[in-house]
């Protein structure tokens, strides 16, 4: 058994920035080839749209498709203040997708990394907060944190803290258990080579558990930012 | 014969301690079972809200599965990015 197992974690060229000495690793570079990606989509994208005709031709179709679909998503969760998170989510959503994705084309998913995960839930917990002070003001919110009796205070502040912990450790946990358990198995492939294909794997950690995590991601932001606005 | 190394001890029960932080893995299956049981039986009662139900039923799952998961990322810690080693 004389096969490397490769997480695929390398350092590629460090930096330093500040006196700290940091490296560009696998991640960065995945990351870029997923934004890469998905602004050549969107050029593509616009650039059929300025010429939109009434029967839809291929590009044309799929792009009214996803956009419909996910707005139809945004309203059933956070019914009059739609309009302002659909383009949001819609774009959290679709990074999600490929990013978890990625996996079966080669890359190493830039969501196997705790330092995409945590920014992503940072922003909703922005998102969250700016809510709650927008829509119920400073004393509303003080008043939130006693609800219902004020001994709860502790309590609800180590709720409102874990909303971004518990969002960034999932994706993180599922994409990560994904890549290490399919690295384990690249690393012994001649043996396991007649007990399952690896295609298999990939189809239930990649596509299935990926698709479903950036799923959940999206829907749990927009519940909890729907929670703190007003009826 | 050699007595264990400070290294060794720690390895050793990192190792000990990833394997018992995966019975956390225990909860959600348990969990999520009895969610996806409490599914079957209410598409059965509802067949036409088989969508609404099945969604709702995900969402609840993939959340539940979330302290199953704190388990599994000590573990991974524990195992490949180990902070006690060299300590002491």
């Amino acid at each position: 058994m004389g096969n490397e197992v490769d997480f695929m974690v390398h350092g590629y060229v460090p930096l330093n920035i500040f006196g700290h000495e940091v490296w560009l690793t696998t991640t960065h570079v995945c990351l870029l080839i997923v934004c890469l990606f998905m602004l050549v989509i969107g050029l593509i994208v616009n650039n059929k749209m300025k010429h939109a005709t009434e029967v839809p031709g291929m590009v044309q179709n799929i792009a009214e498709l996803y956009v419909e679909m996910m707005d139809g998503v945004v309203q059933s969760s956070m019914f009059r203040h739609w309009g302002k998170y659909a383009n949001y989510i819609l774009t959290i959503f679709m990074f999600l997708l490929f990013s978890n994705i990625s996996g079966l084309f080669g890359l190493r998913p830039p969501t196997a990394d705790y330092g995409v995960t945590l920014p992503l839930a940072l922003i909703t917990f922005v998102l969250i907060q700016f809510n709650a002070f927008k829509w119920k003001g400073v004393g509303g919110y003080v008043k939130d944190l006693m609800d219902p009796i004020p001994i709860f205070l502790p309590i609800n502040i180590i709720s409102e803290v874990a909303t971004p912990v518990s969002l960034s450790l999932r994706l993180f946990g599922n994409v990560m258990a994904g890549t290490i358990m399919l690295a384990l198995y690249y690393g012994m492939l001649p043996v396991l080579a007649t007990v399952v294909i690896p295609s298999f794997l990939h189809a239930y950690l990649d596509l299935f558990s990926g698709a479903i995590q950036a799923y959940v991601f999206c829907m749990l932001s927009m519940t909890f930012i729907y929670q703190k606005m007003p009826e | 014969m050699n007595g264990i190394t400070n290294e060794g001890l720690v390895l050793a029960c990192s190792a000990i301690g990833a394997g018992l932080a995966v019975i956390a893995g225990i909860g959600p299956g348990v969990g999520q079972g009895i969610a996806a049981g409490h599914g079957a039986s209410a598409v059965g009662r509802n067949p036409g809200a088989k969508g609404d139900i099945m969604q709702t039923m995900l969402l609840g799952q993939a959340v539940a599965e979330t302290t199953g998961l704190y388990g599994l990322v000590i573990a991974l810690i524990l195992l490949f990015a180990n902070p006690l080693f060299g300590k002491l």
